[in-house]
Protein backbone atom coordinates (compact mmCIF):
# COMPACT_ATOMS: atom_id res chain seq x y z
CA UNK A 1 0.00 0.00 0.00
CA UNK A 2 1.03 3.13 -0.60
CA UNK A 3 0.73 6.03 2.53
CA UNK A 4 0.09 9.67 1.65
CA UNK A 5 0.47 12.12 3.85
CA UNK A 6 -2.25 15.10 3.42
CA UNK A 7 -1.89 18.76 4.63
CA UNK A 8 -3.87 19.70 7.36
CA UNK A 9 -6.14 21.90 5.17
CA UNK A 10 -6.97 18.57 3.18
CA UNK A 11 -7.09 15.91 5.72
CA UNK A 12 -10.13 17.98 7.40
CA UNK A 13 -11.56 18.33 4.30
CA UNK A 14 -11.19 14.30 3.35
CA UNK A 15 -11.86 13.74 7.26
CA UNK A 16 -9.16 11.67 7.14
CA UNK A 17 -6.09 11.35 9.47
CA UNK A 18 -2.13 11.83 9.27
CA UNK A 19 -1.80 9.47 6.50
CA UNK A 20 -3.88 7.97 3.95
CA UNK A 21 -2.93 3.89 2.21
CA UNK A 22 -3.57 3.59 -1.56
CA UNK A 23 -3.84 0.69 -3.41
CA UNK A 24 -1.62 2.05 -6.68
CA UNK A 25 -1.12 -0.59 -9.35
CA UNK A 26 2.23 -0.88 -10.39
CA UNK A 27 4.60 1.63 -11.53
CA UNK A 28 3.51 3.79 -9.13
CA UNK A 29 3.68 7.55 -10.08
CA UNK A 30 2.52 10.68 -8.69
CA UNK A 31 0.32 11.13 -11.26
CA UNK A 32 -1.49 7.91 -10.47
CA UNK A 33 -1.50 8.40 -6.64
CA UNK A 34 -3.10 10.99 -7.42
CA UNK A 35 -5.46 9.50 -9.46
CA UNK A 36 -6.40 6.78 -7.11
CA UNK A 37 -6.39 9.58 -4.56
CA UNK A 38 -8.92 11.60 -6.29
CA UNK A 39 -11.34 8.76 -6.73
CA UNK A 40 -10.96 7.66 -3.44
CA UNK A 41 -12.09 10.75 -1.96
CA UNK A 42 -13.42 13.02 -4.65
CA UNK A 43 -13.88 16.27 -2.40
CA UNK A 44 -9.86 16.72 -3.21
CA UNK A 45 -10.51 16.65 -6.78
CA UNK A 46 -9.04 20.42 -8.20
CA UNK A 47 -6.90 20.90 -4.81
CA UNK A 48 -4.32 19.37 -5.59
CA UNK A 49 -3.78 19.56 -9.32
CA UNK A 50 -6.20 21.40 -11.67
CA UNK A 51 -8.90 19.80 -12.92
CA UNK A 52 -8.03 20.23 -16.79
CA UNK A 53 -4.40 20.32 -17.19
CA UNK A 54 -3.73 18.25 -14.30
CA UNK A 55 -0.92 20.51 -13.71
CA UNK A 56 0.69 20.33 -9.45
CA UNK A 57 -1.12 23.48 -8.04
CA UNK A 58 1.52 26.11 -8.08
CA UNK A 59 1.81 26.14 -4.57
CA UNK A 60 1.54 22.89 -3.62
CA UNK A 61 4.65 20.99 -3.18
CA UNK A 62 5.64 16.81 -3.54
CA UNK A 63 8.38 15.55 -1.23
CA UNK A 64 9.28 11.75 -0.50
CA UNK A 65 12.67 10.29 0.99
CA UNK A 66 14.20 13.92 1.23
CA UNK A 67 13.54 14.83 -2.32
CA UNK A 68 11.59 17.79 -3.68
CA UNK A 69 9.39 15.75 -6.91
CA UNK A 70 7.28 18.57 -7.40
CA UNK A 71 9.16 19.18 -10.19
CA UNK A 72 9.88 15.65 -12.00
CA UNK A 73 7.29 14.58 -14.59
CA UNK A 74 4.11 13.45 -13.25
CA UNK A 75 4.74 10.03 -14.95
CA UNK A 76 7.92 9.25 -13.55
CA UNK A 77 8.20 6.67 -10.78
CA UNK A 78 8.39 7.27 -7.70
CA UNK A 79 11.16 6.12 -5.39
CA UNK A 80 10.77 2.86 -4.49
CA UNK A 81 10.76 2.95 -0.89
CA UNK A 82 7.45 5.21 -2.10
CA UNK A 83 6.12 2.63 -4.25
CA UNK A 84 6.41 -0.16 -1.33
CA UNK A 85 5.20 1.86 1.49
CA UNK A 86 8.06 2.20 3.77
CA UNK A 87 7.91 5.82 2.96
CA UNK A 88 5.33 8.21 2.83
CA UNK A 89 4.47 10.60 -0.24
CA UNK A 90 3.95 13.93 1.34
CA UNK A 91 1.88 16.37 -0.04
CA UNK A 92 2.65 19.76 1.37
CA UNK A 93 0.73 22.91 0.91
CA UNK A 94 2.56 25.66 2.07
CA UNK A 95 6.18 26.08 2.33
CA UNK A 96 6.70 30.14 2.06
CA UNK A 97 3.94 32.48 2.16
CA UNK A 98 1.18 34.10 4.31
CA UNK B 1 -40.29 33.92 17.55
CA UNK B 2 -39.08 35.60 14.30
CA UNK B 3 -34.86 35.94 14.46
CA UNK B 4 -31.91 36.19 12.01
CA UNK B 5 -28.78 34.25 11.29
CA UNK B 6 -25.88 36.38 9.47
CA UNK B 7 -23.68 34.95 7.98
CA UNK B 8 -20.15 36.02 7.68
CA UNK B 9 -17.14 35.30 5.24
CA UNK B 10 -13.69 36.02 6.25
CA UNK B 11 -10.47 35.96 5.13
CA UNK B 12 -10.06 32.81 7.05
CA UNK B 13 -13.35 31.62 8.01
CA UNK B 14 -16.99 31.67 7.71
CA UNK B 15 -18.49 32.59 10.76
CA UNK B 16 -22.44 32.50 12.05
CA UNK B 17 -24.10 35.34 14.28
CA UNK B 18 -27.66 34.63 15.30
CA UNK B 19 -30.39 36.10 17.54
CA UNK B 20 -33.86 36.60 17.98
CA UNK B 21 -36.02 39.36 16.88
CA UNK B 22 -34.41 42.28 19.03
CA UNK B 23 -31.31 41.47 17.70
CA UNK B 24 -29.29 42.46 20.68
CA UNK B 25 -27.97 39.37 22.23
CA UNK B 26 -26.21 37.37 20.00
CA UNK B 27 -24.50 33.71 19.09
CA UNK B 28 -21.46 33.47 17.34
CA UNK B 29 -20.32 30.15 15.57
CA UNK B 30 -17.27 29.14 13.96
CA UNK B 31 -14.54 29.80 12.63
CA UNK B 32 -15.84 26.89 10.03
CA UNK B 33 -13.35 25.75 7.09
CA UNK B 34 -10.76 27.81 9.62
CA UNK B 35 -8.08 29.14 7.52
CA UNK B 36 -9.89 29.32 4.50
CA UNK B 37 -10.80 32.06 2.62
CA UNK B 38 -14.81 32.58 2.47
CA UNK B 39 -15.70 35.15 0.07
CA UNK B 40 -19.13 34.64 0.05
CA UNK B 41 -22.12 32.73 2.38
CA UNK B 42 -25.53 32.95 1.31
CA UNK B 43 -28.74 31.24 1.79
CA UNK B 44 -31.74 30.14 -0.13
CA UNK B 45 -34.61 32.45 -0.11
CA UNK B 46 -37.01 29.44 -0.26
CA UNK B 47 -35.32 27.26 2.18
CA UNK B 48 -32.83 29.23 4.85
CA UNK B 49 -31.94 25.94 6.19
CA UNK B 50 -30.01 25.50 2.56
CA UNK B 51 -26.47 27.48 2.53
CA UNK B 52 -24.03 27.82 -0.03
CA UNK B 53 -19.69 29.04 0.60
CA UNK B 54 -17.52 29.65 -1.40
CA UNK B 55 -14.21 28.54 0.00
CA UNK B 56 -11.38 29.30 -1.57
CA UNK B 57 -7.03 28.91 -1.00
CA UNK B 58 -3.77 30.38 -2.83
CA UNK B 59 -2.68 26.48 -1.91
CA UNK B 60 -5.79 24.54 -2.97
CA UNK B 61 -8.11 26.47 -5.33
CA UNK B 62 -11.44 26.86 -4.81
CA UNK B 63 -14.75 24.22 -3.43
CA UNK B 64 -18.12 24.78 -2.77
CA UNK B 65 -19.64 23.76 0.32
CA UNK B 66 -23.73 22.83 1.30
CA UNK B 67 -25.63 23.06 4.36
CA UNK B 68 -28.97 21.54 4.96
CA UNK B 69 -29.16 22.46 8.71
CA UNK B 70 -28.62 26.40 8.36
CA UNK B 71 -24.47 25.67 8.42
CA UNK B 72 -24.36 23.43 11.77
CA UNK B 73 -23.10 20.77 9.18
CA UNK B 74 -21.57 21.32 5.60
CA UNK B 75 -20.56 18.77 2.53
CA UNK B 76 -18.51 19.97 -0.16
CA UNK B 77 -20.52 19.80 -3.49
CA UNK B 78 -19.17 20.49 -7.28
CA UNK B 79 -15.90 22.79 -7.82
CA UNK B 80 -15.49 22.02 -11.15
CA UNK B 81 -15.78 25.66 -13.10
CA UNK B 82 -15.13 24.57 -16.51
CA UNK B 83 -14.75 27.66 -19.14
CA UNK B 84 -17.46 26.92 -22.10
CA UNK B 85 -15.94 26.03 -24.87
CA UNK B 86 -12.10 27.80 -25.96
CA UNK B 87 -12.33 30.72 -23.37
CA UNK B 88 -10.82 33.08 -25.22
CA UNK B 89 -8.94 36.14 -24.02
CA UNK B 90 -9.84 39.08 -22.21
CA UNK B 91 -7.51 42.82 -21.92
CA UNK B 92 -4.20 42.27 -19.29
CA UNK B 93 -3.91 45.00 -17.20
CA UNK B 94 -0.83 45.90 -20.04
CA UNK B 95 -3.20 45.97 -22.79
CA UNK B 96 -2.43 42.33 -24.00
CA UNK B 97 -4.67 40.03 -24.73
CA UNK B 98 -4.55 37.20 -21.63
CA UNK B 99 -6.45 34.24 -21.53
CA UNK B 100 -9.59 33.81 -19.42
CA UNK B 101 -8.75 31.34 -16.43
CA UNK B 102 -10.64 30.56 -13.29
CA UNK B 103 -9.14 31.42 -9.97
CA UNK B 104 -12.41 31.80 -7.71
CA UNK B 105 -16.26 32.54 -6.99
CA UNK B 106 -16.72 35.80 -5.45
CA UNK B 107 -20.54 35.77 -4.80
CA UNK B 108 -23.35 32.84 -4.90
CA UNK B 109 -26.86 33.75 -5.85
CA UNK B 110 -29.43 31.32 -4.70
CA UNK B 111 -32.86 30.62 -7.02
CA UNK B 112 -35.64 32.31 -5.80
CA UNK B 113 -37.83 29.77 -6.26
CA UNK B 114 -35.65 26.34 -6.14
CA UNK B 115 -33.25 25.62 -3.08
CA UNK B 116 -30.94 23.96 -5.79
CA UNK B 117 -30.44 26.64 -8.59
CA UNK B 118 -27.73 28.64 -7.68
CA UNK B 119 -25.58 31.24 -9.80
CA UNK B 120 -21.86 31.53 -9.33
CA UNK B 121 -20.20 34.99 -10.16
CA UNK B 122 -16.26 33.98 -10.53
CA UNK B 123 -13.08 35.14 -11.34
CA UNK B 124 -12.08 35.72 -14.23
CA UNK B 125 -15.42 37.35 -14.86
CA UNK B 126 -17.79 34.44 -15.67
CA UNK B 127 -21.64 33.30 -14.45
CA UNK B 128 -22.33 29.83 -13.69
CA UNK B 129 -25.67 27.95 -13.01
CA UNK B 130 -26.00 24.83 -10.85
CA UNK B 131 -29.55 23.40 -10.74
CA UNK B 132 -28.48 20.12 -8.89
CA UNK B 133 -27.58 21.71 -5.60
CA UNK B 134 -24.11 22.42 -6.32
CA UNK B 135 -23.11 18.78 -7.57
CA UNK B 136 -22.26 20.07 -11.23
CA UNK B 137 -21.75 24.21 -12.71
CA UNK B 138 -22.45 24.66 -16.24
CA UNK B 139 -21.28 28.15 -17.20
CA UNK B 140 -23.63 30.52 -18.83
CA UNK B 141 -21.55 31.22 -21.48
CA UNK B 142 -23.93 33.86 -23.65
CA UNK B 143 -22.47 36.43 -21.11
CA UNK B 144 -18.64 36.64 -21.90
CA UNK B 145 -19.64 35.74 -25.77
CA UNK B 146 -21.68 39.00 -25.79
CA UNK B 147 -18.80 40.42 -28.13
CA UNK B 148 -16.97 42.72 -25.52
CA UNK B 149 -15.75 40.19 -23.46
CA UNK B 150 -12.07 40.80 -25.78
CA UNK B 151 -12.15 44.23 -24.03
CA UNK B 152 -13.02 43.42 -20.05
CA UNK B 153 -10.21 43.89 -18.31
CA UNK B 154 -9.40 43.30 -14.25
CA UNK B 155 -9.75 46.05 -11.68
CA UNK B 156 -7.09 45.90 -8.84
CA UNK B 157 -8.97 42.81 -7.24
CA UNK B 158 -9.07 40.95 -10.42
CA UNK B 159 -11.68 40.36 -13.02
CA UNK B 160 -14.38 39.57 -10.80
CA UNK B 161 -18.31 39.01 -11.38
CA UNK B 162 -18.96 39.91 -7.77
CA UNK B 163 -22.81 41.22 -8.44
CA UNK B 164 -25.75 39.35 -8.99
CA UNK B 165 -29.65 40.23 -8.91
CA UNK B 166 -32.39 37.87 -10.19
CA UNK B 167 -35.94 40.17 -11.01
CA UNK B 168 -38.22 39.25 -8.43
CA UNK B 169 -41.63 39.71 -10.75
CA UNK B 170 -39.78 38.27 -13.93
CA UNK B 171 -37.06 35.68 -13.13
CA UNK B 172 -35.84 35.79 -16.78
CA UNK B 173 -34.37 39.23 -15.98
CA UNK B 174 -30.98 39.17 -14.01
CA UNK B 175 -28.38 41.95 -13.65
CA UNK B 176 -24.52 41.20 -12.90
CA UNK B 177 -21.93 43.28 -12.53
CA UNK B 178 -18.34 43.26 -13.60
CA UNK B 179 -14.80 44.64 -11.75
CA UNK B 180 -13.51 46.22 -14.29
CA UNK B 181 -16.10 45.69 -17.22
CA UNK B 182 -19.50 47.21 -16.08
CA UNK B 183 -22.92 46.12 -15.85
CA UNK B 184 -25.04 43.91 -17.85
CA UNK B 185 -28.62 42.84 -18.41
CA UNK B 186 -30.44 39.45 -19.38
CA UNK B 187 -34.22 39.22 -20.26
CA UNK B 188 -34.18 35.38 -21.43
CA UNK B 189 -32.83 33.65 -18.06
CA UNK B 190 -29.02 34.32 -19.08
CA UNK B 191 -28.61 33.54 -22.46
CA UNK B 192 -28.18 36.50 -23.95
CA UNK B 193 -26.55 39.95 -22.25
CA UNK B 194 -26.76 43.71 -23.38
CA UNK B 195 -24.53 45.63 -21.28
CA UNK B 196 -26.14 49.00 -19.28
CA UNK B 197 -23.62 51.30 -19.06
CA UNK B 198 -25.04 54.53 -20.73
CA UNK B 199 -24.74 57.24 -17.74
CA UNK B 200 -21.34 55.93 -16.30
CA UNK B 201 -18.54 58.70 -16.47
CA UNK B 202 -15.31 57.05 -15.75
CA UNK B 203 -12.21 58.50 -15.22
CA UNK B 204 -9.48 58.33 -18.42
CA UNK B 205 -11.80 56.69 -19.85
CA UNK B 206 -11.79 59.04 -23.04
CA UNK B 207 -14.90 58.05 -24.60
CA UNK B 208 -18.26 59.12 -22.47
CA UNK B 209 -20.51 56.45 -24.32
CA UNK B 210 -18.03 53.58 -23.74
CA UNK B 211 -20.17 50.44 -23.39
CA UNK B 212 -17.53 48.39 -21.16
CA UNK B 213 -14.51 49.43 -19.25
CA UNK B 214 -16.58 50.92 -16.01
CA UNK B 215 -15.18 49.49 -12.52
CA UNK B 216 -19.13 48.93 -10.63
CA UNK B 217 -18.28 47.71 -7.51
CA UNK B 218 -21.85 46.92 -6.58
CA UNK B 219 -25.44 46.86 -7.59
CA UNK B 220 -28.59 46.70 -5.02
CA UNK B 221 -32.27 46.60 -6.21
CA UNK B 222 -35.26 46.64 -4.00
CA UNK B 223 -37.97 43.80 -4.90
CA UNK B 224 -40.46 46.16 -5.14
CA UNK B 225 -39.03 48.15 -7.94
CA UNK B 226 -36.90 45.73 -9.82
CA UNK B 227 -36.08 48.68 -12.28
CA UNK B 228 -34.68 51.14 -10.55
CA UNK B 229 -31.09 49.74 -9.62
CA UNK B 230 -28.77 51.43 -7.11
CA UNK B 231 -24.57 51.51 -7.79
CA UNK B 232 -21.63 52.31 -5.87
CA UNK B 233 -19.74 52.46 -8.57
CA UNK B 234 -15.31 53.07 -8.39
CA UNK B 235 -16.12 56.72 -7.69
CA UNK B 236 -19.51 58.26 -7.62
CA UNK B 237 -23.13 56.93 -6.54
CA UNK B 238 -25.43 56.15 -9.44
CA UNK B 239 -28.84 55.19 -9.72
CA UNK B 240 -31.19 53.92 -13.21
CA UNK B 241 -35.16 53.89 -12.83
CA UNK B 242 -35.32 52.28 -16.63
CA UNK B 243 -33.15 48.69 -15.42
CA UNK B 244 -30.44 49.87 -16.35
CA UNK B 245 -30.63 51.30 -19.47
CA UNK B 246 -29.48 54.75 -18.44
CA UNK B 247 -27.80 55.63 -15.43
CA UNK B 248 -27.08 59.45 -13.32
CA UNK B 249 -25.39 60.62 -10.35
CA UNK B 250 -26.99 60.39 -6.81
CA UNK B 251 -23.70 61.12 -5.11
CA UNK B 252 -24.95 64.46 -3.72
CA UNK B 253 -23.64 65.37 -0.17
CA UNK B 254 -21.62 62.68 0.12
CA UNK B 255 -18.14 63.50 1.60
CA UNK B 256 -16.48 60.90 -1.15
CA UNK B 257 -18.48 58.96 -3.49
CA UNK B 258 -15.79 56.05 -3.48
CA UNK B 259 -16.86 53.36 -1.66
CA UNK B 260 -17.25 49.60 -2.22
CA UNK B 261 -20.86 48.55 -0.90
CA UNK B 262 -24.68 49.76 -1.25
CA UNK B 263 -28.28 48.29 0.11
CA UNK B 264 -31.51 48.98 0.37
CA UNK B 265 -33.89 49.61 3.30
CA UNK B 266 -35.88 46.09 3.00
CA UNK B 267 -39.52 48.14 3.81
CA UNK B 268 -38.26 51.84 2.50
CA UNK B 269 -37.20 51.45 -1.57
CA UNK B 270 -35.97 54.96 -1.37
CA UNK B 271 -33.77 54.65 1.88
CA UNK B 272 -30.25 53.41 0.51
CA UNK B 273 -27.22 52.82 2.48
CA UNK B 274 -23.25 53.48 1.48
CA UNK B 275 -20.01 53.58 3.56
CA UNK B 276 -17.66 56.20 2.00
CA UNK B 277 -14.09 55.53 1.31
CA UNK B 278 -11.55 57.66 0.88
CA UNK B 279 -10.22 57.27 -2.01
CA UNK B 280 -9.11 54.78 -4.65
CA UNK B 281 -5.52 54.99 -3.29
CA UNK B 282 -6.67 55.04 0.58
CA UNK B 283 -8.99 52.19 1.22
CA UNK B 284 -10.34 53.52 4.68
CA UNK B 285 -13.12 55.76 6.11
CA UNK B 286 -12.19 59.39 5.86
CA UNK B 287 -11.01 60.99 8.70
CA UNK B 288 -11.01 57.93 10.52
CA UNK B 289 -14.52 58.68 11.12
CA UNK B 290 -16.79 55.41 10.38
CA UNK B 291 -19.98 56.70 8.72
CA UNK B 292 -22.54 54.94 7.02
CA UNK B 293 -24.76 57.13 4.85
CA UNK B 294 -28.27 57.07 4.14
CA UNK B 295 -30.66 59.00 1.79
CA UNK B 296 -34.14 58.89 2.34
CA UNK B 297 -35.09 60.16 -1.21
CA UNK B 298 -33.37 57.63 -3.34
CA UNK B 299 -29.57 59.48 -3.74
CA UNK B 300 -28.27 62.93 -3.70
CA UNK B 301 -29.52 64.03 -0.12
CA UNK B 302 -27.82 62.54 2.49
CA UNK B 303 -26.73 61.74 6.15
CA UNK B 304 -24.40 60.13 8.80
CA UNK B 305 -25.07 57.68 10.32
CA UNK B 306 -22.52 57.53 13.30
CA UNK B 307 -24.53 56.48 16.56
CA UNK B 308 -22.30 53.42 18.05
CA UNK B 309 -19.48 53.55 15.32
CA UNK B 310 -16.12 54.73 16.21
CA UNK B 311 -15.69 58.41 15.81
CA UNK B 312 -11.78 58.75 15.80
CA UNK B 313 -8.69 56.53 14.81
CA UNK B 314 -10.67 54.05 12.36
CA UNK B 315 -9.22 53.27 9.10
CA UNK B 316 -11.18 50.12 7.84
CA UNK B 317 -12.54 49.26 4.77
CA UNK B 318 -16.03 47.71 4.15
CA UNK B 319 -15.74 45.26 1.01
CA UNK B 320 -18.74 45.93 -1.48
CA UNK B 321 -20.09 41.96 -0.40
CA UNK B 322 -20.19 43.21 3.33
CA UNK B 323 -23.41 44.76 3.53
CA UNK B 324 -26.71 43.72 4.50
CA UNK B 325 -30.04 43.82 5.58
CA UNK B 326 -33.10 41.86 7.09
CA UNK B 327 -36.28 42.17 6.61
CA UNK B 328 -38.07 42.19 10.56
CA UNK B 329 -39.78 45.63 11.40
CA UNK B 330 -37.79 47.77 12.12
CA UNK B 331 -35.35 46.98 9.57
CA UNK B 332 -31.61 45.80 10.70
CA UNK B 333 -28.86 46.55 8.63
CA UNK B 334 -24.99 44.82 9.27
CA UNK B 335 -21.79 45.21 7.72
CA UNK B 336 -18.42 43.56 8.18
CA UNK B 337 -14.92 45.68 8.52
CA UNK B 338 -11.59 44.48 6.89
CA UNK B 339 -10.61 45.30 10.51
CA UNK B 340 -13.24 42.00 11.85
CA UNK B 341 -16.02 44.18 13.24
CA UNK B 342 -19.46 43.42 12.51
CA UNK B 343 -21.63 46.21 13.43
CA UNK B 344 -25.62 45.44 13.51
CA UNK B 345 -28.30 48.25 13.70
CA UNK B 346 -31.81 47.26 15.00
CA UNK B 347 -33.26 50.68 13.87
CA UNK B 348 -32.91 51.54 10.13
CA UNK B 349 -29.35 52.63 10.90
CA UNK B 350 -30.30 55.18 13.28
CA UNK B 351 -28.07 53.43 16.38
CA UNK B 352 -25.18 50.78 16.00
CA UNK B 353 -23.23 47.84 18.05
CA UNK B 354 -20.59 45.57 17.39
CA UNK B 355 -21.67 41.61 17.19
CA UNK B 356 -18.56 40.74 16.65
CA UNK B 357 -15.25 42.65 17.01
CA UNK B 358 -11.85 40.48 16.37
CA UNK B 359 -12.79 38.60 13.57
CA UNK B 360 -10.44 38.16 10.34
CA UNK B 361 -11.12 40.42 7.92
CA UNK B 362 -14.81 40.43 6.22
CA UNK B 363 -15.44 39.86 3.14
CA UNK B 364 -19.10 39.59 2.98
CA UNK B 365 -22.08 39.46 4.80
CA UNK B 366 -25.69 38.57 4.40
CA UNK B 367 -28.70 37.90 7.09
CA UNK B 368 -31.17 35.77 6.77
CA UNK B 369 -34.69 36.80 8.66
CA UNK B 370 -35.97 33.83 9.94
CA UNK B 371 -39.32 32.65 10.88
Amino acid sequence: MIRVALPEHLRNLAKVGTEVELDVPPPVTPAKILDVLESRYPMLGGTIRDYGTLRRRAFVRFFACGEDLSHEPADLPVPDAVANGTEPFLVVGATAGG
Amino acid sequence: MSGVRVLVGTRKGAFTLTSDGKRKKWDVSGPHFAGWELYHVKGSPVDPDRLYASQSSGWFGQLIQRSNDGGKTWEPVGNKFAYDGIPGTHQWYDGTPHPWEFKRVWHLEPSLTDPDTVYAGVEDAALFKTTDGGQSWEELSGLRGHGSGPKWAPGAGGMCLHTILIDPSNHDRMYIAISAAGAFRTDDGGATWKPINQGLRSQYIPDPNAEVGHCVHRIAMHPSKPNTLFMQKHWDVMRSDDAGDSWHEVSGNLPTDFGFPIDVHAHEPETIYVVPIKSDSEHYVPDGKLRVYRSRSGGNEWEALTKGLPQQDCYVNVLRDAMAVDSLDSCGIYFGTTGGQVYASADSGDSWAPIVRDLPAVLSVEVQTLA
